[in-house]
């Protein structure tokens, strides 16, 4: 087999791995979107957050440190323990109901009934909110998340794979952070798609999304459902957070995969988790393969950042409720 | 009764569809036009220019354009940082170009330029409704910011990819470049909001407003009765653009002077100007102007309060920023989902009746 296109399958198996990140992302959104039809724009900032919130317990940083100088003139930063990584997810995970809890009872609680796009708005400003809160809460400096994944290639796959091509084929090159992710991911779907199927409130969550008011009529209640399912997007954002977090530091950036999952939804459909995977999947592949055939040979690079949205365009115009999405019936 | 209408009688079909038809509206918009016009430019200095006016009114005329868009006809789009990039590189490409042409001319040409570019983005709306649509107009805004990044000729290969406006004068006056006097740059965005103010207006109370309302509240039936959807949305998109684009060249030439188009047109302004024309009011031109106001006091009278009254350090006031603007966006939305003009509205129904309850 040719070095070139050993060099193409290890971009696409990259481009996969990445592909698992974005639809995480986009599950976050896609379990909102289904229960409630808010478009929730801040799922990316829920990650940062709650990767913030992550990597500030576990240093033992106080809260609000530097709002509390600020106003008393104190000096305090650091409480000065280390908190173990699993009792800090948990309570990061803590700190995630709350939030679901406060955005339900004093947001969108209130936005019962109205226009998506208000809805959608109000998202936006949670977004700006929350970002506000987390740089109050823990400071705007980059964090790194030491919760133990490993870093860098994976020397096993390389020795395993070297012997495929030629003499200039060292072999596929894959970071282990996106293998884990990739595990994690699959246990991460399997665990909510078991939920929804198998448990009384999974199912009760499946008839909010199916009718509200027909849910209503029997029973559920649908502001415990609503505060759930915001607590299992701020649950699929801390894991995503991690991730990303890991990958790349926490820092603001991180927000942004938020617009890294929206052509992902767009391709997959707002309403299905298994259209989010596999979009998720089709992006990842696309935007890698596009920039290692096409994009850096004679764009220039950098293509990344728009050819996930010109994809999603380019098929909408073909398919416009995505691959998995109900279909749309228009009624006059 | 401070606000009335009694006694307003209209004899003619003119006076009874002229924008204000109450005198008392009409006296308070000459008197605007006239404060605008006649004093502002002789007590202005650079603070208030730079920091306030300016950019006021270039966002309004941005809001106006999404508002058209968004407002009245529907569409969501988040690509407004991105036709603001295309009229300020169309701008710089025509000023330096054809340096002997006026500026004035150059910005309005920026203009058309833009509204073809929004027109070609518009064509998918045809097909795709709702949030998809919104999500994919992020396409042109990614998709632009990337090509004037990418593309030299845009930025006429200069070493560190910034456009820099060259000085150009009308009437004798620099209106670009470093040397602009504060009102010179007042009054160029001030003729520009005037005129395209009018022409919004006048556009959206004629057939093709009515139009564009039509599907607004239900495109198929809009269809139904006679409405071309292909020439109301595609319209909605050229002339929205128009204005986005005219902003993003007065942004640039007038107001910045140097852009590095990541940084001055990401995705952040689309979603600065959608906030303007939501907390401002949806379908409304005078609730473009509102949000507009809003949203540029906003930060700087809470850097006011919070770095020169209160003392604090400036990072944190930066934070408090984002929470107050996330914290009111929400509040607005709760209390008002119309926004800034229909509470006008309604202080008019209460002075029209003060101080009597009935």
């Amino acid at each position: 087999m040719s070095a070139d296109f050993l060099y193409g399958i290890e971009v696409i198996i990259n481009g996969l791995m990445a592909g698992v990140l974005y639809a995480l992302v986009a599950l976050g959104f896609v379990l909102i979107y289904k229960a409630s039809g808010i478009f929730n724009y801040a799922q990316g900032v829920m990650a940062l957050f709650s990767a913030l919130t992550l990597a500030g317990i576990m240093s033992g940083q106080v809260p609000f440190a530097h709002l509390i100088n600020a106003i008393f003139g104190t000096e305090i930063h650091h409480f000065g323990w280390n908190v173990p990584v699993l009792a800090a997810i948990i309570l990061t995970l803590i700190v995630m109901v709350i939030f679901a809890w406060c955005v339900q009872r004093f947001v969108f609680r209130h936005l019962v009934g109205q226009e998506p796009i208000i809805l959608f708005m109000a998202t936006i400003g949670l977004a700006y909110f929350l970002e506000g809160v987390g740089d109050l809460m823990w400071g705007s400096d980059i964090k790194t998340l030491a919760v133990g994944l490993p870093q860098g290639g994976s020397l096993w796959v390389e020795d395993a794979t070297s012997g495929l091509g030629g003499d200039d084929f060292y072999g596929f090159f894959i970071d282990k952070l996106d293998m884990v992710a990739t595990v994690v991911a699959i246990i991460l779907v399997a665990g909510l798609i078991a939920f929804s199927q198998y448990t009384k409130q999974g199912r009760a969550m499946r008839a909010v999304a199916d009718d509200h008011q027909a849910a209503l009529s029997v029973g559920i209640s649908l502001n415990f459902i609503w505060v759930l399912v915001w607590s299992l997007a701020g649950l699929v954002a801390l894991v995503a957070g991690i991730m990303w977090g890991a990958k790349s530091g926490v820092q603001f950036s991180l927000s942004l995969i938020a617009l890294k999952a929206l052509p992902v939804l767009m391709l997959g459909g707002f309403t299905s988790i298994p259209g989010a995977i596999v979009g998720g999947l089709i992006i990842g592949v696309g935007e890698k393969l596009f920039e290692y055939l096409i994009g850096a040979p004679f764009l220039g690079g950098a293509t990344e950042n728009w050819f996930a949205y010109v994809l999603a365009l380019l098929f909408l115009v073909f398919r416009p409720q995505g691959l998995f999405g109900e279909r749309i019936i228009e009624r006059v | 009764m401070l606000y009335r209408e009694a006694g307003d009688f209209k004899t003619t079909y003119v006076a009874d569809s002229q924008t204000f038809p109450l005198k008392l509206d009409r006296i308070g918009f000459w008197v605007t036009m006239a404060v605008a016009w006649l004093v502002i430019p002789f007590v202005i200095n650079d603070y208030w220019a730079s920091s306030l006016l300016v950019p006021f009114l270039i966002y309004a005329i941005a809001a106006i354009g999404l508002n058209i868009l968004t407002g009245y006809c529907g569409q969501v789009s988040l690509g407004t940082g991105g036709f603001m990039a295309v009229g300020a590189y169309a701008c710089y490409k025509l000023m330096t170009s054809f340096p002997d042409v006026n500026i004035m001319i150059h910005i309005v040409l920026a203009g058309g330029i833009t509204a073809m570019v929004g027109a070609a983005f518009g064509l998918p709306s045809l097909r795709i409704k709702g949030f998809y649509l919104a999500v994919a107009t992020l396409a042109a805004q990614f998709f632009l910011v990337w090509l004037f990044n990418k593309v030299a000729w845009f930025y006429n290969y200069s070493a560190s990819g910034q456009i820099n406006a060259p000085e150009r004068l009308v009437a004798g006056v620099a209106v670009t470049g470093p040397s602009t006097p504060a009102w010179a740059q007042y009054l160029i965005c001030l003729f520009f909001v005037t005129v395209c103010a009018l022409i919004a207006r006048n556009l959206t109370r004629g057939t093709i407003g009515r139009s564009w309302m039509a599907i607004r509240d239900m495109d198929i039936a809009a269809e139904i009765i006679g409405v071309n959807p292909l020439k109301a949305k595609l319209t909605a998109f050229a002339v929205s653009s128009f204005f986005v684009g005219i902003a993003g060249a007065l942004f640039f030439s007038v107001y910045l002077g140097a852009v590095e188009v990541g940084e001055a047109f990401g995705i952040q302004k689309s979603f600065l100007v959608l906030f303007m024309i939501i907390i401002g009011g949806l379908g409304s031109i005078f609730g473009s102007f509102a949000g507009a106001a809003f949203l540029v006091l906003l930060p700087v009278a809470l850097k006011w309060l919070g770095v020169d009254v209160m003392g604090w350090p400036t990072d944190l006031v930066a934070h408090f920023q984002l929470v107050i603007v996330g914290a009111l966006i929400m509040f607005f939305l709760i209390k008002e989902p119309h926004g800034l003009a229909q509470l006008w509205r309604l202080a008019k129904e209460k002075l029209r009746l003060w101080p009597f309850p009935y």
